[in-house]
């Protein structure tokens, strides 16, 4: 077991370490006008030189990424080699961002809470949702109950993000007035405004996850129940709480927990449609200000930040595995 | 369910002593054809597909113009906001009227309805082919090939891919047009169909991988080895018949999920640009009217749900059809 985590450990640094040098050749691609990007509208041509030399662009691509990996594990200043008015930028230094005026790593940590309640609660809410329909679609198989759940959830599998929230925003807090328009405080300084605010982005994105967790759980269940173990354990007696929770959910958990794994950490990248529509201080809004008023730092570090938590979660995913089947276990 | 398992009674008119081959294909038409649902959407698909490809005519017919511009359904007094209650609605424009242009809603969602389709029509087919190729290739190729092309994926597949397609469109929106592609909304979509396709196959690639792993060991590939066929040969005349059903599931359930996209890509602000629209288009357009006019949301909205359930609903009956055992996902 400690040799296979050593291989996953080091197959996961050796990912990130790709992962980086191919985000760093894709935004290399872009044409070299960077510097001009990173200056705003009252823009000289000495200004854009000035700037191409204090973001270190004048230097080659395997350069600049490797003054980027030396940031990260040793910080950096702009310009290299520091100066009088250098700026610094601390270790981990994921690059600075002169549109705002602050490191990446100050713009995304003040961003993060708002992204992190976001996934937790939408997390929280889809599985659990996700997995009881999934449940009781695969228990009721052909009757009104499945068919019903499975409609529904056929529905949510397709409807587009950006359309069910705009819907949602319309009646509830538009046309129906249920809650005041959102407007994001952390949950430690006015929980009521805070569950106010997040609790329609919650219900949006469960409504679109769920609807997979539904058909996922639905089909495993289905799977399992028809195993003999499970005809098995009906036979000696077993309640079917045990049976149904015990035998069959857990013996098909594993693609679940994947799929859920994932998905908790591309949101914690940012949901960057639910967070524009509801206007949350996220990641995802982050990214998308960097995109429409171009912040190349800020980019990077998003993609990078994302990835990374891909990566790891792809990682914790198949520890869980063991945790959950032993299967897993014996064949490891 | 149950009952898809059982082949459809023979309608032939066959000697009953005249055993008659029937091919998968035929055996999963069968099975689609008592799909009442499956047919349905199917019907109801084909006539989009239909009123995509004619939607000229259709306008022209109804006497509707997207690009026309029509100052009189407008009141220029209120800042360009259509007269008459739905948007304008009239007998002259069915759905209303853009705000502040006058332009007609119907004929709109009509061309709207053309570059979705087009879109995600063209990206599926590249996706698949792409995934297609490198998924036998990476199958039947052990070592390190395989384990190349695996990271590839995995890497693929972590990058923030919403992210990267908003960051790159501009840059890359350009580079295509000074390859030779007509400036504006032509390179705007041939983005959109690459960078979608580009993302894409790894999803499509492991599943045929997969495949490819289990059907390299068959005897039928050892045979072809023994006598003697090429590398080639035994990848696309061999392997490949045998994975129609899985790549054919697959792109049925990729066009709905790419009709989504560029929808959400074109909110963004990715997509086409005005004079042409997309749904994706109108629905960014509708944020800052619809509290007056909820038309302007709810009619491109719907149409775009009423796509995606019903390419959704094919894609399950043609994977029911092909594949009965494998439960829905």
């Amino acid at each position: 077991m400690s040799g296979y985590l050593v291989r996953r450990l080091m197959l996961l640094v050796l990912m990130l370490v790709l992962l980086s040098m191919a985000v760093f050749v894709l935004f290399s691609l872009l044409p070299a006008d960077v510097a001009r990007l990173s200056c705003g509208k009252a823009c000289t041509p000495e200004i854009i030189e000035a700037n191409r030399i204090r973001l270190g662009l004048d230097k080659s691509v395997i350069e600049q990424y490797w003054v980027f990996v030396k940031g990260i594990f040793a910080g950096r200043t702009y310009p290299e080699g520091g100066g009088p008015a250098a700026l610094v930028c601390a270790a981990p230094c994921l690059g600075y961002s002169f549109r705002k005026n602050a490191t990446v790593l100050q713009l995304i940590g003040e961003r993060l809470p708002a992204t992190i309640w976001l996934a937790l609660g939408a997390f929280v809410l889809f599985m659990v949702v996700g997995m009881v329909t999934g449940v009781l679609a695969a228990l009721r198989r052909g009757r009104w109950q499945d068919k019903s759940i499975m409609g529904v959830a056929l529905l949510g599998y397709s409807l587009p993000s950006f359309f069910l929230g705009l819907v949602v925003l319309f009646f509830v807090i538009i046309r129906w007035k249920l809650l005041p328009y959102p407007s994001y405080v952390s949950p430690f300084e006015n929980p009521e405004q805070f569950f106010k605010t997040m609790l329609l982005p919650w219900i949006v994105l469960a409504i679109l996850y769920a609807a997979f967790y539904t058909r996922l759980t639905r089909s495993q269940m289905l799977e399992t129940l028809g195993e003999d173990y499970i005809r098995t354990a009906r036979a000696k007696g077993l309640p079917e709480r045990t049976v149904v929770g015990k035998h069959a959910l857990r013996a098909g958990l594993t693609p679940i927990v994947t799929a859920g794994g994932l998905d908790l950490a591309g949101l914690l990248g940012g949901a960057i449609i639910t967070e524009s529509v509801f206007s949350l201080p996220g990641i995802g809004s982050l990214a998308v200000s960097a995109v429409v008023d171009p912040d190349l730092p800020v980019l990077v570090g998003i993609t990078l930040i994302t990835a990374f938590f891909v990566i790891v979660a792809n990682l914790i995913v198949d520890l869980l595995y063991a945790a959950i089947d032993p299967r897993v276990r014996v064949a490891a | 369910m149950a009952a898809d398992l059982v082949a459809p009674p023979e309608r032939s008119s066959a000697k009953p002593d005249e055993v008659q081959g029937r091919s998968i294909w035929q055996i999963a038409w069968g099975r689609f054809r008592r799909d009442r649902a499956g047919m349905i959407c199917l019907g109801v698909l084909i006539l989009l597909v239909l009123i995509a490809i004619f939607a000229p005519l259709i306008c022209h017919l109804l006497g509707v113009d997207p690009y026309a511009l029509d100052p009189t359904a407008i009141d220029t007094e209120e800042a360009g906001k259509p007269i008459g209650p739905w948007g304008g609605a009239s007998l002259q424009h069915p759905l209303g009227v853009e705000w502040g242009t006058g332009r007609d809603i119907l004929a709109r969602l009509l061309y709207g309805l053309r570059i979705s389709l087009l879109v995600a029509t063209v990206a599926t087919l590249l996706t698949t082919a792409i995934g297609t190729v490198i998924g036998i290739i990476s199958g039947y190729s052990r070592g390190a090939v395989d384990s190349i092309i695996g990271r590839l994926m995995d890497l693929i597949l972590a990058f923030p891919f919403l992210l990267i397609i908003l960051a790159l469109s501009g840059a890359l929106t350009e580079r295509i047009t000074s390859l030779g592609v007509p400036e504006g909304n032509a390179s705007r979509i041939t983005y959109l169909i690459l960078i979608l396709s580009v993302f894409g196959w790894p999803y499509l690639a492991r599943i045929v991988r997969g495949q490819v792993l289990s059907l390299r060991e068959r005897e039928f590939v050892e045979s072809a080895i023994a006598s003697g066929a090429g590398t080639p040969r035994i990848l696309f005349r061999e392997i490949l018949p045998n994975l129609w059903a899985p790549i054919l599931v697959y792109a049925t359930l990729t066009l709905p999920a790419y009709i989504g996209t560029e929808a959400v890509l074109s909110f963004l602000g990715v997509g086409v640009l005005p004079p042409e629209t997309s749904f994706g288009l109108m629905l960014a357009d509708s944020v800052k009217y619809f509290t007056i006019i909820p038309s302007y949301l709810f009619i491109p909205g719907t149409v775009l749900v009423i796509l995606v359930v019903t390419f959704n609903l094919v894609g399950d009956a043609v994977r029911d059809a092909l594949d009965p055992k494998a439960g829905r996902l």
